[in-house]
């Protein structure tokens, strides 16, 4: 099994993913850079945090057009396992490869620090390792992660249950307070309808040891090789 | 219009969006003593120079327009073109 890590001029947390994968995941991975159209025969595409081309216009706006994400476009409308963290969920967004979208925090603060997330639904290729309802500690770190959609479409996702985390409080319940930028309904994190493509702002690998303050985003990246490992694909571990 | 030189974009967000740097902006407002503007909506413009030989130009507007310049799940545009 191979994981891509997409680098865009202005990604910041590439190495961070690529080393969640690799050396705690203990599994094969690869940097993609924004210019090339080559996919590089990976398993699953990871869309890492950062200010892609600047974040200039909106965020994700530009990083949509390059080059690399005409093929990962390609690669999800056919099934590939896409996931996008922070800046990556907001390229997602903008790419049409998940609905809503993400606009400044109700703040206009950029917010640095731990949340609590609780998984809503267990069935997804990201969360198969997690049970539902669990309460995930990770950090966000973002000026833009205030999902939005009008009240129509929201009514829509949480119908078809493409809403797979939400800001909570420790013990996981879903309190103004616990959500960090004003998201809609506490939204953190969701699938598309497919559901072989998923953002988040929270950043599951910025906390994949103890030492990081948390180890519960590992459980993702677990979640996503048991589903390859049950598509056929063959794992390291 | 296929010799207009100039086209003014602007791109604003969707009634009912959230706009917390408008708000922002009017709480400032009501500070500096101007209660009277009960609300403020942010938004962006964009000057595009065109080439005199473009053909086609409305449509082409209109699609960078809604493939780059705004995000049409939250944002509205208008273009005005000058000449």
């Amino acid at each position: 099994m191979k994981f891509g890590v997409v680098t865009f001029p202005g990604s910041n947390c590439d190495y961070d993913a690529y080393a969640a994968v690799r050396h705690v995941l203990g599994e094969e991975v690869e940097f993609l850079w924004h210019k090339s159209s080559d996919l590089a025969g990976c398993d699953v595409v990871i869309l890492p945090g950062g200010f892609a081309y600047g974040d200039y216009l909106r965020a994700g706006a530009i990083a949509r057009f390059s080059p690399i994400m005409q093929e990962v476009v390609r690669f999800a409308r056919s099934g590939g396992l896409v996931i996008g963290i922070c800046n990556g969920f907001q390229v997602l967004t903008e790419a049409g490869l998940l609905p809503g979208a993400l606009i400044r925090n109700a703040h206009l603060r950029f917010s640095c620090r731990q949340v609590y997330l609780r998984v809503e639904d267990n069935g997804s290729p990201f969360t198969l390792a997690c049970s539902r309802g669990e309460v995930l500690k990770m950090p966000i770190a973002h000026g833009e992660g205030n999902y939005y959609h009008f009240d129509a479409d929201l009514r829509a996702l949480e119908d078809d249950g493409l809403v797979l985390f939400r800001y909570v409080d420790r013990r996981g319940n879903e309190t103004p307070e616990a959500n960090p930028n004003g998201s809609r309904r506490n939204i953190a994190g969701i699938r598309s309808t497919e559901g072989n493509v998923m953002g988040m702002m929270p950043h599951p690998e910025r906390a994949v040891e103890p030492i990081l303050g948390s180890a519960d985003g590992l459980k993702l990246f677990e979640s996503v090789r048991l589903a390859c490992r049950k598509m056929g694909v063959v794992t390291v571990k | 219009m296929a010799d207009s030189r100039k086209a003014i974009v602007y791109v604003r967000l969707k009634e009912g969006v959230l706009d917390p740097q408008g708000l922002t902006i009017q709480k400032a407002l009501v500070q500096m003593g101007y209660p009277e503007f009960v609300s403020v909506r942010s938004g962006r413009f964009f000057e595009l120079e065109i080439a005199d030989r473009a053909a086609n130009i409305d449509a082409r507007i209109h699609e960078v327009c809604s493939k780059l310049l705004a995000n049409p799940v939250i944002e509205d545009f208008k273009v005005e073109k000058m000449s």
